[in-house]
């Protein structure tokens, strides 16, 4: 069953994605619905957007965001109107509210203070004495030596 | 014959005891100061290695023979599938591609001492008992959990057959090497916390760390690279990337060894970030067990997760609990004790690694946030009350506001893409500059001044892409800007590390040049081709779907595709059928195309062979699909600007990692016998 479920819905489509009755005559309006549909989760399968799955159910989102769209949507309404329907989890693209903020927040907050630590740390070491200078002894030994 | 199954899980075991051996002998060894204890990890690695390759081979034996009295070989074999994939079925499955793992744990352990043979005896003897521990922990793992030599009481008269996916050859030979690299990576890990038991990190062992860091981040190159191309011409629509959890899995130990093979530099040539470099090989060898905790346990499933099993799981948390939170407890004890020798100011070649370990390390933790974020959310949403020490307390994510129902997110391609990239754009930015920065104490101006008229002539480029595109992102430019940086940033470095003199001079020392240097700048080439063609590839893909009927032609950019024929096909163990598309450029015919159309009908699966025609400045990808109701097949075609770009750059990093490899054996296997005769022999970079 499960290879079953699999061969359904991910692994190797006959013919990934988008058929060619599905699309529409203006090429506008189907270059916004591909772009859409890019950002749009495939509901049964992992990790694929609804552009490239080859479930059935994607192909009815595709055909219902493409419907919103004729209908005369604007991209946000004819999003709106899936997620309405099949909850947050079909945006690939997490919405910056609630809980998710965290998770746009990750890069831009670990990145300061990596970036703070690495700083304060050459600054405050680069003040420091260099060790490995030598002290007068060392550079006369040194110097004998050299010259042999 | 039939005993060879048994004999190679008999083996297995008796390595196990090895390992068990390895494990203590030489680190009390160690600790006491006892050689003759120290000494026993030698032996007992090499040991360990014939033992496992016997178990392995053994194992290989049965797939090629399709023993379908054992129960993997029935799984994932069948009698008529191609040699080729009979052998590589043995690691095509969860077992089997954890006894692969082994092998190449024990054999990197073999490695250590074959070419360890200029490290100090009580180091070696703590690499090697710290690296039996890793490997004492999946000697349980596969015999406790995941055992492929068990046997069937009543074996099937054929098998189930492999994934029909897997039963290509870039998929074939895609975990052999990501697993070098993983596995790799453990060798770093090892000598980081032998280094913290011995209390001492100098500039020798960044010198002996590095090279075991770069074999693993090449394998890992050429493993990620393999698994993209695969994807590429397999999947049937030509992505090449998905952000897929089982991609981030491998994806982010090659950022982390990346950023450690650059750190281990600083520990090697001035002696400073100790600390940091040792923490990084922790980490990095942690993801890499968290890479296959999440391809083993099947928690984030995916397309490519096709092992699914709670124990297995539990077990291979545990084991990435153990090490990397002890190592990291080791870490917190002793991190004080290695301070650094070298200072260095804040401009400086120094500074330039330091900021490369930050976008790396932060990218990577980017990577982390967002594969690990819709589990995050549906465990902490999932109840509002948790029971905590068998009563029930109130879910603090509810108290705090966080949630108020069960939800569940998913964060894909386009969240990846706006938050990882950026930290690529940098890197590529700074590269150039970075490296020609003088150590200890730079001046900007003068890192700069050279690489100037490379500024301009990048941005030239750019602005020659913008003009002769026609409507689209601003991605192709910055793309191509990118990556002439980069690669001419390279070459400018090279140039530069002739010193000056006449034309003819430089050229001469440009040849004599350490191998290390050569290594630096295709390495970094490599990267900058890359850079620019993964923007190139998405910013001026074309593509075309149709219905075609026999004898159409239409046109896709500046070729023309014809439908000429459609034939039934059969091969050893699937039918399908195969399209005839003849390729017209500018109108001449330049050859033709055959996608198929397969179906597996053991394995139940059917697949699609695009048909590519390879080109240098763009591939034609043509995939056959369903016939239709009316007539004519749904035909799709792809024009794929610069698409073997992607994986040439990829090779070209590998190819940097192997010369600087070759350099830097001649210097520390032969270092001692040619430091006599060669005084001033280490070179600069």
């Amino acid at each position: 069953m499960r290879w079953l479920a699999l061969t359904l819905c991910l692994l190797a489509a006959p013919l990934a994605a988008v058929q060619p009755d599905e699309v529409l005559d203006d090429p506008a309006l189907e270059a916004r619905a591909r772009d859409l549909s890019d950002g749009l989760r495939c509901p049964v399968c992992r990790n694929e957007s609804i552009d490239e799955s080859n479930a059935a159910i994607s192909r009815d989102l595709r055909l219902l965001l493409r419907e919103r769209l004729v209908a005369g949507d604007t991209d946000e309404q004819a999003l709106q109107y899936l997620v309405d329907r099949y909850g947050d989890y079909i945006l690939l693209n997490p919405k910056v509210e609630g809980a998710n903020i965290l998770l746009w927040l990750a890069a831009p907050i670990m990145l300061i203070l990596a970036g703070g630590v690495a700083f304060v740390t050459i600054r405050g070491r680069s003040g420091a004495p260099a060790p490995d200078d030598l002290s007068e002894d060392e550079q006369e030994r040194l110097d004998k030596i050299m010259r042999g | 014959m039939v005993m060879i199954t048994e004999l190679g899980h008999f083996t297995l075991i008796l390595a196990a005891l090895f390992g068990v051996a390895q494990m203590v002998i030489p680190l009390v060894g160690a600790h006491k100061g006892w050689r003759g204890w120290m000494a026993v990890g030698d032996p007992a690695a090499v040991v360990q290695l014939l033992l496992v390759g016997f178990s392995f081979a053994a194992l290989t034996y049965a797939f090629v023979v399709s023993d379908f009295s054992l129960n993997i070989v029935v799984a994932n074999s069948h009698s008529d599938k191609p040699m080729l994939y009979k052998v590589t079925g043995v690691w095509g499955n969860h077992e089997g591609s954890m006894l692969l793992w082994l092998l190449i744990l024990v054999l990197f352990g073999a490695c250590a001492s074959w070419f360890g043979g200029n490290l100090p005896t009580s180091l070696r003897a703590r690499v090697l008992g710290v690296q039996a521990s890793v490997c004492v922990a999946f000697y349980a793992f596969i015999l406790l959990t995941s055992n492929p030599f068990e046997r069937l009481d009543f074996p099937p008269f054929d098998g189930r057959d492999l994934n029909p996916l897997l039963q290509d050859p870039g998929l074939a030979f895609h975990p052999p090497f990501l697993y070098l690299g993983y596995v790799g990576l453990s060798m770093s890990f090892s000598f980081a916390i032998a280094a913290l038991l011995e209390g001492r990190v100098d500039a020798a062992w960044g010198r002996w760390v590095r090279p075991w860091t770069l074999a693993a981040w090449l394998f890992l190159t050429v493993g990620i690279a393999l698994g993209s191309w695969w994807a590429y011409y397999e999947l049937g629509w030509g992505g090449f990337w998905f952000w897929d959890p089982v991609e981030n899995a491998s994806f982010m130990p090659w950022l982390l060894a990346a950023a450690l093979l650059h750190s281990a530099i600083v520990v090697e040539k001035r002696e400073s970030l100790k600390a940091w470099t040792i923490l990084l090989a922790i980490l990095a060898f942690g993801f890499s067990l968290l890479g296959t905790f999440i391809v083993r346990s099947g928690v984030l499933t995916s397309v490519h997760a096709f092992a699914n099993d709670p124990e297995r799981g539990v077990f291979i948390l545990a084991i990435l609990a153990f090490f990397v939170g002890g190592g990291l407890l080791l870490f917190a004890i002793r991190a004080k004790t290695m301070e650094a020798k070298g200072v260095f100011s804040t401009v400086s070649r120094e500074t330039a690694l330091v900021t490369n370990n930050v976008l790396l390390a932060v990218s990577c933790f980017v990577v982390f946030v967002g594969t690990i974020w819709p589990l995050v959310i549906e465990l902490g949403s999932t109840n509002a009350k948790w029971t905590f020490t068998g009563g029930l307390i109130d879910n603090p994510f509810y108290t705090i506001g966080l949630f108020d129902r069960p939800e569940q997110v998913s964060v894909g391609a386009p969240f990846f893409n706006a938050a990882f990239t950026p930290f690529f754009v940098a890197l590529s930015i700074i590269l150039p500059v970075g490296a020609v920065l003088a150590w200890k104490r730079g001046t900007l101006a003068k890192a700069a001044k050279p690489m100037v008229p490379v500024a301009i002539f990048a941005l030239a480029c750019g602005a020659l892409a913008f003009a002769l595109q026609t409507g689209r992102t601003a991605m192709g430019p910055i793309g191509v800007v990118l990556g002439v940086w980069v690669v001419g940033g390279a070459c400018m470095d090279i140039w530069l590390r002739t010193v000056r003199g006449a034309v003819s001079g430089r050229l001469k020392r440009l040849t004599r040049l350490p191998r290390a240097d050569w290594g630096k700048f295709t390495a970094h080439s490599g990267m900058g081709i890359t850079v620019f063609a993964v923007a190139a590839l998405t910013a001026w893909e074309a593509e075309d779907i149709r219905i075609a009927q026999i004898g159409d032609r239409w046109q896709v950019g500046i070729h023309e595709v014809e439908l000429t024929a459609v034939d039934t096909v059969e091969g050893p163990n699937y039918f399908g059928e195969r399209g005839d598309m003849a390729v017209f450029r500018n109108g001449r015919p330049v050859g033709h195309l055959y996608p198929e159309k397969r179906v597996y009908p053991v394995a139940q699966m059917p697949t699609t062979e695009a048909g590519i025609r390879n080109g240098v400045l763009r591939d034609v990808y043509v995939v056959i699909g369903d016939p239709q109701d009316g007539g004519g097949w749904a035909v799709r075609t792809y024009i794929k600007p610069f698409a073997n770009w992607i994986w040439g750059g990829s090779i070209l990093m590998a190819l940097g990692g192997l010369i600087s490899l070759t350099d830097r054996r001649l210097r520390v296997a032969a270092g001692a016998a040619k430091a006599k005769t060669d005084p001033k022999g280490v070179p600069a970079e």
